[in-house]
């Protein structure tokens, strides 16, 4: 019997520098495993945040580019344009695409640029030391929420796969989590079917998947995976929110995916 | 091809698709979004990219990503866009990246205008955004040479991976003149294959580029400063660029002054020699790397009792003239800042009154 498990040609064979419990591994490994399935390493461009993961270039095999703090969607914009055979994508935390970034990523949906963005929520600024983020969770304690997010004060936390669906555009914007292998395998079926779209050039694509910052949250990676599945997940809701064949969706209401 | 009439922000746009750049993103702002409206017409003709992005924030990411793909790319703006674009600018110095950004410059600080002012030179020169980096910043006095420089800033962008910029005030881009555009100035891009990430298919090659600017080890990011600056020393040695006039005979005071301020101190010139007084001058065309040896020299002349750099600002090329001039003779300031270009009457009273003193 042969080998079942391999390291994806467009992962690369070293140690990672993050943290115990951090979902950055399984992201960038599921991210590793559709290229390797779509066979488009040769032609990939990825995109490098602010945050945890600007040094991810180090775990991928293929070109990247390193974008400034949540600039990346203006980046591959850039390069959709003059090179729409390139298969880009940008890979952001939620400090660099819902803060910083706000601009560029509703611009480039809203053009409906046909490169994918694989977002990564964990409730908190990873690299800089654990301060609040647009989606850091109400009364969530951080470095700079140290008596927890007060909403009257900072607002709720930023819905983007949500925000995202509400325009016109068609778009392909889906939430799924990396919690367990039931989610996990689903958000690889996700990711594939956003860079799916995009070779098609069909249209802008979107994964967010809630993660964990075991580290910043002050627990172990085990605490972690709970308060991400009983704290977020419930304002986060798990799904498709927008399809270009069936436009907006509710996973909220239940429908959890295009029929 | 013969000379055609065209507006200055036109002239750059065709003489940029000329020069063989067909991709352009930017931001419309005054008084230069003629190039983006010119370009949103002529580009899709000749099968090139336009996109008007969402901020000059975006736009120049927009050329960083397109440019560190391997492609020839340029954008156009002014005053306070090439502010927001700055940031973008520092990153693509850092990471090496060839492109082309214009500056039709208006009055500032904050909004101040939207007429012509000259007052961006310390951000164009001397910085802008953060950390150590230089652009090649090159000044057209005419229409005709906004467009040569134009089309010679892309082969020289790619020889030296660093970002050249155009700055010209409003008066370039809004005025018209008779233009023509060399054919012998069309190049073809640069083989980017041994850096771009355009694509490990592209290249045929079995490993991958990067585009960045990280550096966290100190000695690492302090050998790339000095592989950076390197370059910048090269621009010095090799691209330093500037024009006299009336520097013959013996001048009694010597102007500096560069883009559309340097053609009304010809007249003053002019004027003066009608009157029996000589006046010389040095018109730097490139503004980094600066023409230090040539104001020297000219300031040196033993007829020459001071030199005086007239500039459409509060007094900022007058320090790097300072610098030139090293203390050998007096430096002088004059300059307006509101818009209104100032007046040969006006220089003219102005260097009598330094003369008689």
């Amino acid at each position: 019997m042969g080998k079942a498990f391999h390291r994806p040609e467009a992962l690369a064979d070293v140690v990672t520098h993050y943290c115990p419990g951090c979902t950055h591994g399984v992201a960038h490994r599921l991210v590793a495993e559709v290229i390797d399935e779509l066979g488009i390493r040769g032609r990939t461009v990825g995109i490098a945040p602010v945050g945890c993961a600007v040094l991810c270039y180090n775990y991928f095999t293929f070109d990247f580019q390193e974008a400034a703090h949540g600039r990346a969607p203006a980046m591959a914009t850039g390069i959709k344009r003059v090179r729409p055979d390139l298969v880009v994508f940008t890979y952001q935390g939620d400090g660099d695409l819902a803060s910083i970034g706000m601009s560029e990523i509703i611009h480039s949906a809203n053009r409906g640029e046909k490169f994918t963005t694989i977002f990564i929520n964990n409730a908190v600024y990873g690299m800089t030391g654990g301060q609040m983020a647009p989606t850091t969770m109400p009364d969530q304690r951080t470095t700079t929420s140290p008596f927890g997010r007060k909403v009257l004060e900072t607002g709720m936390p930023v819905k983007m796969a949500e925000l995202l669906s509400a325009l016109e555009t068609p778009a392909y914007i889906v939430r799924e989590a990396l919690t367990k292998p039931k989610y996990i395998n689903r958000a690889k079926k996700a990711i594939h079917k956003a860079f799916s779209y995009q070779l098609n050039k069909t249209c802008f694509s979107l994964v967010e998947l809630i993660s964990t910052c075991p580290t910043n949250w002050g627990m172990t990676p085990g605490d972690a995976l709970k308060w991400a599945e009983e704290k977020m997940i419930p304002y986060y809701p798990l799904g498709e929110y927008k399809t270009p064949e069936a436009g907006r969706l509710n996973p909220a209401a239940g429908r959890k995916h295009a029929e | 091809m013969g000379k055609v009439l065209m507006k200055g922000n036109e002239a750059i746009g065709e003489a940029a698709i000329r020069a063989g750049c067909l991709n352009y993103f930017a931001y419309p702002i005054t008084p230069q979004s003629e190039v983006a409206e010119y370009l949103s017409k002529r580009l899709p003709e000749v099968g090139g990219v336009f996109l008007q992005g969402e901020s000059e924030v975006a736009v120049s990411y927009m050329i960083f990503g397109a440019s560190a793909c391997g492609a020839r790319v340029f954008t156009t703006s002014s005053s306070p866009g090439i502010s927001l674009m700055s940031e973008g600018i520092s990153y693509i110095t850092a990471a090496q990246c060839p492109a082309v950004f214009i500056n039709i410059m208006r009055g500032g600080p904050g909004l101040g205008g939207i007429l012509p002012s000259q007052a961006d030179y310390f951000q164009s020169v001397k910085g802008g955004g953060h950390g150590d980096y230089r652009l090649l910043v090159m000044a057209p006095a005419s229409v005709q040479e906004a467009v040569e420089m134009t089309m010679t800033a892309f082969p020289l962008a790619e020889k030296y991976r660093n970002p050249v910029m155009i700055l010209g005030d409003g008066l370039i881009g809004q005025m018209m003149e008779p233009v023509e555009f060399p054919d012998h100035l069309k190049s073809e891009p640069s083989n980017k294959d041994g850096w771009a990430t355009n694509g490990m298919d592209t290249r045929r090659s079995s490993t991958r580029n990067l585009v960045r600017t990280l550096y966290l080890v100190p000695e690492e990011l302090n050998a790339h400063n000095l592989k950076l600056k390197a370059k910048y020393d090269r621009m010095i040695r090799e691209e330093i660029r500037w024009e006299t006039y009336n520097l013959d005979g013996d001048y009694r005071m010597l102007i500096v002054s560069y883009g559309t301020m340097s053609r009304v101190c010809r007249t003053v010139i002019d004027n003066f020699k009608a009157k029996g007084i000589e006046i010389g001058m040095v018109r730097p065309k490139t503004l980094f790397p600066f023409p230090k040896q040539a104001i020297y020299d000219a300031a040196a002349k033993a007829s020459c009792r001071a030199a005086i750099s007239v500039e459409m600002s509060m007094g900022q090329m007058v320090e790097d003239v300072e610098l030139s001039v090293k203390g050998l003779k007096p430096v002088h300031w004059y300059g307006k800042c509101g818009g209104d270009v100032p007046t040969p009457e006006e220089v003219m009273e102005e260097v009598s009154k330094l003369m008689a003193s």
